[in-house]
């Protein structure tokens, strides 16, 4: 860095590799890691893992980041863009493991940007409309928590690339948890009107949780070798968490979850999805032949 | 071409001055993230880095630079990789990199949070982190915010001198 000036930097002449405004390893997420696929495992498969795993993260990051310039503190605001960073760093490294498991060579970009809303497979959660800052703490709660107990056991995966991914998102997603935790504590058990709109956002929220542990082919094929999890066998472990916190917060303890369905996995989204990807989408689409 | 012990030295010291974008009184040697350094066999020069939090963005900067230092240390053919296994700990910044943080006004972490296989505990009141001023060295200092301009510092205040100061997280 050398403390060049930026415009500086900007201007000088490039091998087109220099700078990376001018695109360097931001299509390289997995440069130089080995990723032979485990013996036994389809590779078309295990992209569509990843896929899952990849568009919770990539949408979840999307609609976290719209809390930029809106967020009540400004302290709330660098938490949740911090969070949503780290969910699309998590996002860019599955895309670009499925990329190449399934052999079509497409990258992180193709995967983000090149795909309609029928073709994103993650939970319909993710997407859930922003709502106020009670319903954003209590979705982020359910899906860090959530999403927690699946890296953690993912950590054990016969794919290296993605017992990687999982042990470095474990660390990320504890203080995700820990972020959540604590302002759902602070708004349930704080003033009757901040109790009142925590307890709105769960009873809104929660509907939704049935499909988070709902088992596509995929993941059940996955968990069987030995490379994925199968959400099913973490709902209770998860149950366990948001029940103590819930309790905690005065907010009375939850009820189980919705019968699980699977929906989002499937492509089958609600109407929320494609807005959300429209105005994601829009820079890559409207020009195509851009890099960054 | 014959490699020798001193060509590796060379490569790897080059590569291990680089800085980093957001931290520039570290080098990726004191923040931990150099992994290896290697001559393979048609010369060229293999760097392993690991990025410190997924989503860190001085990650691609980061590559350029290394492979411009090592490119400008004599080796033609130079390959930056990602080492993605073992994931970062804040317990790899070197007590180098701990000294030019403190130096810098930046306080170092502390201990790391062990990692074990199993489910990550709750915690319903976190143990905060307490760490000391690293401007007047005052050990009374309250966290103002867990999250900071960077992925991997939270801001905080000291309640003697009354300054506010980064600290790199304990990860």
């Amino acid at each position: 860095m050398s403390g060049d000036n930026i415009f500086t930097g900007l201007a000088e002449e490039h091998d087109g590799d220099a700078r990376w405004a001018f695109g360097t390893g931001f299509t390289e997420a997995l440069a130089g890691v080995d990723t032979t696929l485990p013996e036994g495992v389809d590779g078309e498969e295990l992209a569509r893992y990843c896929q899952m795993l990849g568009d919770d993260a990539l949408v979840q990051a999307q609609r976290l980041s719209q809390w930029v310039t809106d967020a009540p503190e400004l302290e709330e605001e660098v938490a949740l863009a911090n969070i949503a960073l780290d969910l699309l760093g998590q996002a860019r490294l599955l895309l670009a493991r499925a990329g190449q498991a399934d052999g079509t060579g497409r990258d992180e970009d193709d995967f983000a940007y090149r795909r309609d809303a029928a073709q994103f497979r993650n939970v319909r959660l993710t997407a859930a409309p922003r709502g106020d800052f009670a319903r954003a703490i209590t979705t982020l709660l359910v899906l860090s928590g959530w999403r927690l107990s699946l890296m953690s056991r993912l950590r054990e995966s016969r794919d290296p690339v993605l017992a990687a991914i999982a042990a470095k998102a474990v660390n990320e997603l504890a203080y995700h948890r820990e972020y959540a935790v604590s302002w759902a504590l602070r708004l349930g058990d704080g003033t009757e009107y901040s109790h009142e709109r925590m307890a709105e956002a769960v009873a809104h929220v929660w509907p939704a949780t049935g499909e988070l542990f709902a088992t596509h082919p995929v993941e059940a094929r996955m968990a069987e070798l030995g490379v994925g999890v199968d959400p099913a066998t973490v709902a209770g472990e998860v149950h366990d968490v948001l029940a103590q916190v819930l309790t905690t917060a005065t907010l009375g303890e939850p009820g189980p979850f919705p019968e699980p369905a699977v929906a989002g996995r499937k492509g089958d989204h609600g109407p929320e999805l494609a807005p959300l990807l429209e105005e994601m989408q829009q820079v890559a689409r409207e020009h195509p032949e851009a890099s960054w | 071409m014959v490699t020798t012990l001193t060509d590796r030295d060379r490569a790897h010291r080059a590569a291990a001055a680089v800085t980093d974008p957001e931290l520039p009184m570290l080098t990726l040697e004191d923040l931990g993230i150099l992994r290896e350094v290697r001559i393979e066999e048609d010369g060229t020069v293999a760097v392993w880095i690991t990025p410190t939090y997924s989503g860190c963005p001085a990650l691609a900067e980061m590559r350029v630079d290394v492979d411009r230092a090592v490119r400008a240390a004599g080796f033609a053919q130079v390959e930056v990789r990602t080492a993605l296994s073992p994931a970062w700990s804040s317990d790899w910044i070197t007590d180098e990199g701990r000294r030019k943080l403190s130096e810098h006004g930046i306080s170092p972490p502390g201990q790391a949070p062990a990692r074990t296989s199993g489910p990550v505990p709750l915690t319903l009141s976190p143990t905060r982190t307490v760490p000391r001023c690293p401007l007047c060295g005052g050990a009374d200092t309250e966290e103002l915010s867990r999250f900071g301009a960077t992925s991997c510092k939270s801001l905080h205040r000291c309640r003697s001198c009354l300054e506010p100061f980064e600290h790199v997280k304990e990860i």
